[in-house]
């Protein structure tokens, strides 16, 4: 268990967010069919630091890109995103 | 290699347990092996015995950074079934489910293989059509199910909370009774000692830190105690998966999340089958030695830790007291977490890499241990023979670019959301 710096609410318990996908999964509109399947379907997956979308799902509701290391939970670095970011 | 027989424990028992050697031997790694196989859990040692037993490779070794079942085989809750939804599937658990019915006495060694019956719990009308509907796709494909009304489910596990006030009411349950449980250190130790007795070698303390390609071919592995040349490659490490097959440039299919398990303290024997309760994820059942054995959900975020969240134990244990009051006066004693390779379709790879050579075996996800026999078997094929039997065919690494998946769930790319 650890807690999140919701950007909007401040440090709260992890049992009140979403883990969404990484970052790098996010398929863009104009990606050819070879970098949509590398977004969909491939992960570098690491034991260390990488770049992850979480949403306070029972709290704000807001969306946020954080920076978490994967064996430790350390969060590095949280930014809002969507509206009002 | 020693047999063992009711005689030789008798025996052991008289001579104060002097007599017994060691089940299986410690060798220093060879330069150069036919087969590598990277990871010593329950598929790799399977896959390794297979190798020397169907198919006469003898030049074999299974490398483990760690010790032999100290993975996700030796942390599992040990249900054994093959009542899944999708043929492909079946098809894969059912030939796994014959091996088991028979390996006992194949590998010389107690797996404790109990079938005991592995009950699906129904808790509302369309969990019962669901289950009606997966109940009729086993019959048709020759696998045991039987469908079960909430009376028969009543006498079947008498202590399951069916009151009017139920907090999980029960509609009924569909059963496989060939399915149940089995003791999950042995059939890594059973598989171990049977696959060195035909010649392979099983190298403990010995991590795999790199692959050597030559030519666009995987010749070798870099390991902590030196680099040793193969033909054949084949990665079996589960929730390290990612990280081994990074070695070559490669990404896969696979994000590795943690997943729970606890046991009570052990006590007089309660439930005699496995219980579970696929809209709630709960499972139950007793271990031989007494304690209940819990699992549910796994953590659904990325991470290594091998810990699990508190959260979790909560919403576990408040799910098992709501299907079987009389647990809340159990203490656990212990809980525990195993970093699971969760595939992006639910489906196991077993086949084939970009890399000449090189073999995948993994995306278990939470699963796998039902697996074992089965995996192993076509892993070995797999690396004999340079292509896929047919069962694990449809299991191959490519599936998603193809647009091939099987998706068991019917629940998407998100390993979370199975
Ligand atoms: C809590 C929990 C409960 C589960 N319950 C069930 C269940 O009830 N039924 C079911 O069917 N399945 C269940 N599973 C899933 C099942 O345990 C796994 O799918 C299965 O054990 C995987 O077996 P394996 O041999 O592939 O993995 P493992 O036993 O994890 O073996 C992989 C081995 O690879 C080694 N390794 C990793 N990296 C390297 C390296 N670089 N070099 C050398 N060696 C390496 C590891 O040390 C490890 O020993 C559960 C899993 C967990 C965690
Ligand atoms: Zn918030």
């Amino acid at each position: 268990m650890f807690l999140i710096p919701c950007p909007h609410c401040g440090p709260r318990n992890q049992a009140e967010f979403v883990y969404e996908r990484v970052e790098e999964a996010v398929a863009h509109p104009d990606a050819s069919p070879q970098e949509t399947i590398q977004a969909l379907y491939t992960r570098a997956n690491g034991r260390d630091f990488s770049w992850e979308l979480w949403r306070h799902a029972y709290g704000c509701r807001g969306w946020m890109r954080l920076r978490r290391h994967r064996t430790t939970h350390e969060i590095a670095e949280v930014h809002a995103i969507g509206a009002g970011a | 290699m020693m047999r063992y027989s009711a005689l030789g424990l008798l025996k052991g028992g008289l001579d104060g347990h002097k007599s017994w050697t060691r089940a299986w031997r410690a060798p220093e790694p060879k330069a150069r092996y036919d087969v590598i196989v990277i990871g010593g859990g329950g598929h790799g040692l399977a896959t390794a015995y297979y190798l020397a037993n169907v198919h006469g490779l003898r030049n074999v070794a299974v490398l483990e950074k760690g010790w032999i079942g100290g993975g996700n085989t030796g942390r599992n809750t040990t249900i054994v079934r093959s009542n899944y939804r999708l043929p492909q599937m079946q098809n894969l658990l059912e030939l796994s489910l014959k091996l088991w019915e028979g390996l006992s006495q194949e590998l010389n060694y107690n797996l404790m293989f109990s079938q005991r019956g592995a009950l699906f719990l129904g808790h509302s009308d369309s969990d019962m059509t669901r289950l009606a509907e997966r109940g009729d796709s086993l019959r048709c494909n020759g696998i045991d199910a039987d469908l079960l009304d909430r009376d028969a489910v009543a006498r079947l596990v008498p202590l399951l909370d069916m009151s009017q006030t139920a907090r999980y009411p029960i509609h009924g349950g569909l059963i496989q009774k060939r399915g149940g449980t089995a003791r999950h250190d042995a059939v890594a130790w059973g598989y171990a000692r049977a696959a060195d007795a035909l010649g392979v070698d099983i190298i403990q303390n010995c991590e795999v830190t790199g692959i050597d390609i030559e030519g666009g071919k995987a010749v070798g592995v870099r390991t902590n105690r030196g680099a040793i040349g193969a033909d054949r490659i084949g990665i079996c490490v589960a929730g390290n998966s990612s990280l081994v097959a990074a070695m070559t440039g490669l990404r896969l299919p696979i994000e590795s999340h943690m997943l729970q398990a606890f046991v009570s303290e052990p006590v007089k024997p309660m439930i005699d089958t496995v219980i579970m309760s696929q809209s709630i994820h709960c499972y139950i059942s007793q271990s031989d030695k007494g304690e209940i054995v819990l699992g549910g959900d796994p953590d659904l975020y990325p991470s290594y830790s091998q810990r699990g969240i508190p959260m979790r134990i909560e919403e576990v244990a408040g799910q098992a007291i709501g299907l079987v009051p009389a647990l809340s006066r159990l203490r656990m004693l212990r809980c525990w977490s195993g970093v699971t390779d969760m595939s992006f379709d639910g489906a196991p790879i077993i086949g084939a890499t970009p890399v000449d050579g090189l073999y995948l075996n993994g995306g278990w996800c939470y699963g796998g241990f039902k697996a074992t026999p089965g995996s192993g078997w076509l892993y070995a094929h797999t690396l004999a023979k340079g292509e896929p039997h047919p069962v694990n065919a449809p299991f191959a690494l490519d599936r998603f670019a193809r647009g091939a998946l099987i998706d068991e769930a019917a629940s998407g790319p998100l390993p979370q959301s199975r």
